[in-house]
């Protein structure tokens, strides 16, 4: 494996390789997360040009988790802000030999176009609209978690679906499983070519029909920094795509509710769902750190790599 | 200056219907005879057995840069890639800085073309002041300064009772309008065509739609106004269907086509390489095709290339922050022998027409044929000699392009401009 750019070129036994080793880094409710020194001596730089704390910091203790040095570098600090191209910016880091370089950026396709530029691997932790690769991970480990199998699992992801890099790198893990995904939200965000992105993909802009008999409802944060105009009412999202207690009813029993974070209360989930039993937003927090530990561990190479020549 | 003969070429003028293996005679700049066995006194000889000798092509839709952007390109270099090409006439579009919008500007790209350009060069003014879209330009004025046809290239005009009045002013002074077709309200922020790919990749989408409502519009207006009307490089297959309508109608209205828009698709880029991105995007395999059929049926009547240099660290950002463009000049002819001649869709005559005689009678130039009395600009070809594009070796000053290290079959040989050879393979 060289970084992780996305899930899309993934084989399916190679993410079920990061999830079940992702298994290995979990503790108990309450835990501190455990020390390791399988990446001792290695160097990861955390580049973010887009601000996200939740991710970075996330990165940051996977990293720290294994006995990795993390170095944390945003935009705003870096030469980024000084009219520093890209491709200068990533020459720069290359020199100083970090192992990993895990990149944020606000543009689609940025790291993959800095991959072809660069030697060292680069882990995406999200690019523009395309693909957040971790995520979806750790995600699919929370399904996991809750007893659930990704076979055939009914999953209605809801929201600016258009724009969203979770939703797109969730369609392919989960479509590699043969899970059957509902796509819903506002027409002007649910283009209808998404269809064809991966077997398995239907689209609703019903919120009701997307949630019915539903395992999984996956609620998007509605980014309105990414809408460019008014693709819709504003006043009529929480309405017609937010999701309240009463939707629940329409989902399996035992159906879980997630959402990437950070979440928009009254915007496109309603406190009582967020904060219920159902919700499973925590644990994925959770699950972030021991995830990114697994992928972190697969991309350096673990034990058997360290100290290597590079 | 001594005569030159061009001997046994195939002798391709499709102005005059002459196909035949024949001598061109050229001499104080213009052509003095075609037939066999020419032989005037004195004359340098060039050698074209085996190869085509057609008129000199014409590139109707060029962006050499100069004035304001000289570090991409300059008129002395495009034109240097323009012979390289086998282009004997290029028009440059009026997006440079300051933007051809006045008569000055205008003389300014002619007299720098004078000194310093191998080709002939034809300025395109702008319809618009500062192609803002706001207030006409002055067209009579540019037009007696040189310029053969407008157009706000890039920045389409928006308002459609500018462009009524911009086709009215056109037509009294006999200049085509030409106008990239793009409604900018529906292609706002998008970075390649709309469709499974651009959902795919993240990056926003161009929709046919956007190009096909303009060439709607245009040609409305062009049957309210009766003005020559011109698509530039068509590349949706509405678009291609409604110029043939158009042309159905009896209405003045042509189009051309760039090799790119011919061949690649948005399938086919290499993901967020910016030698991809351009405007209008590489379409589906539907538009591509439509295109092919729109050159072999009629509804296109020219091959433009749409030369558009960037300095090389203008490409080498995200790919949404790159500029659209790629150049185009050097491989034209092999790309268009490919797709179209040797794929069987057209013969070399009709390929010929579409880089001669058609350009020349859309802008109203006594060029694109070998009439004796006529310029003596002669391209000479291959149809089958085997070469590979480097574009290190380009004579532009820009290297953006998806087709380096592409292999062709036949491209060109010489390039002659009034009767000069200004170009050799």
């Amino acid at each position: 494996m060289k970084g992780l750019l996305g899930i899309e070129d993934l084989r399916r036994d190679e993410v079920q390789a990061i999830l079940d080793r992702a298994r290995h880094f979990q503790v108990g409710p309450g835990q501190r997360f455990r020390k390791f020194d399988l990446l001792k001596g290695r160097m990861v730089v955390n580049l973010f040009f887009e601000n996200s704390t939740r991710t970075r910091t996330s990165f940051e203790l996977a990293a720290k988790g294994l006995g990795a040095d993390a170095i944390s570098i945003t935009a705003q600090a870096s030469s980024v802000a000084k009219g520093e191209s890209l491709v200068d910016t990533l020459n720069t880091l290359g020199a100083m030999r970090p192992d990993a370089i895990i990149m944020r950026h606000s543009a689609s396709g940025a790291p993959h176009f800095l991959q072809r530029h660069l030697e060292i691997p680069i882990i995406n932790a999200g690019d523009g609209t395309h693909e957040h690769p971790t995520q979806a991970l750790l995600d699919a480990r929370t399904i996991l978690d809750r007893g659930k199998q990704l076979e055939g699992l009914r999953v209605a992801i809801i929201g600016d679906i258009a724009h969203s890099r979770v939703a797109r790198s969730n369609v392919y893990l989960l479509s590699k499983y043969g899970a059957e995904i509902v796509l819903c939200g506002p027409a002007s965000l649910l283009p209808m070519e998404l269809g064809q992105l991966a077997p398995g993909v239907t689209l609703t802009t019903d919120m009701d029909e997307a949630i019915r008999n539903a395992d999984v409802i996956m609620m998007l944060r509605v980014q309105l920094e990414r809408q460019h105009e008014a693709a819709f009412p504003a006043s009529e999202y929480f309405p017609f795509y937010g999701l309240r207690l009463e939707h629940l009813k329409l989902a399996k029993a035992d159906a879980m509710v997630m959402h990437p974070g950070p979440i928009n209360r009254g915007r496109e989930i309603s406190s009582e769902v967020a904060d219920s039993q159902r919700s499973a937003i925590l644990n994925q927090v959770e699950n972030g750190i021991s995830v990114r530990m697994a992928v972190l561990e697969r991309v350096l190479g673990g034990e058997q790599n360290a100290g290597a020549a590079h | 200056m001594p005569a030159l003969l061009i001997k046994n070429g195939r002798v391709i003028d499709p102005a005059s219907g002459y196909n035949a293996v024949a001598d061109v005679w050229i001499e104080d700049g213009v052509i003095k005879g075609v037939g066999p066995n020419l032989s005037p006194a004195n004359a340098e000889v060039f050698d074209a057995s085996g190869l085509i000798v057609a008129p000199g092509f014409i590139d109707m839709h060029v962006h050499l840069r100069e004035p304001g952007f000289e570090h991409s390109e300059t008129i002395e270099s495009g034109a240097r890639a323009a012979a390289a090409g086998g282009f004997t006439s290029i028009c440059p579009m009026p997006n440079t800085a300051p933007v051809n919008d006045s008569p000055t500007v205008t003389t300014y790209i002619i007299e720098k073309a004078r000194r310093h350009a191998v080709v002939n060069v034809f300025p395109i003014g702008a319809i618009t002041r500062g192609s803002k879209g706001e207030e006409l330009a002055a067209i009579g004025s540019m037009r007696q300064a040189g310029a053969v046809a407008i157009s706000d290239d890039g920045r389409p005009v928006m308002n459609a009772q500018l462009m009524r009045r911009a086709m009215e002013f056109a037509r009294s002074f006999h200049m085509p309008v030409i106008n990239h077709c793009e409604d900018l309200h529906l292609s706002a922020g998008g970075d390649m065509h709309e469709g499974v790919e651009s959902v795919r990749l993240g990056l926003r989408g161009i929709p046919g739609s956007s190009e096909d409502v303009m060439v709607a519009r245009d040609i409305l207006l062009a049957e309210l106004t009766g003005a020559r009307y011109h698509v530039a490089h068509i590349s949706s297959r509405h678009s291609v269907e409604m110029v043939a309508y158009a042309k159905l109608k009896g209405l003045p209205v042509t189009s051309e086509a760039t090799p790119h828009h011919l061949t690649l698709t948005d399938a086919g880029m290499i993901p967020y390489d910016s030698n991809y991105k351009m405007k209008p995007p590489l379409r589906s395999s539907s538009d591509v095709n439509a295109v092919v059929e729109g050159v072999v049926n009629g509804a296109i009547d020219a091959i433009a290339t749409d030369h558009a240099p960037h300095a090389g660290s203008e490409k080498m950002q995200e790919f949404e922050k790159c500029p659209f463009g790629i150049i185009g000049l050097e491989t034209a002819l092999g790309i268009a022998l490919d797709r179209l001649v040797h794929s069987g869709k057209i013969n070399v005559n009709r390929l010929v027409e579409l880089f001669t005689v058609n350009p020349a009678r859309i802008l109203g130039l006594e060029r694109g044929t070998l009439a004796p009395g006529t310029a003596g600009d002669v391209t000479i070809f291959s149809t089958d000699q085997q070469w590979t594009y480097d574009v290190n070796k380009s004579f532009s000053k820009s290297r953006n392009t998806p087709f380096d290290g592409a292999s062709f079959r036949g491209g060109p040989v010489a390039t002659i401009v009034a009767g000069q050879i200004v170009w050799k393979a």
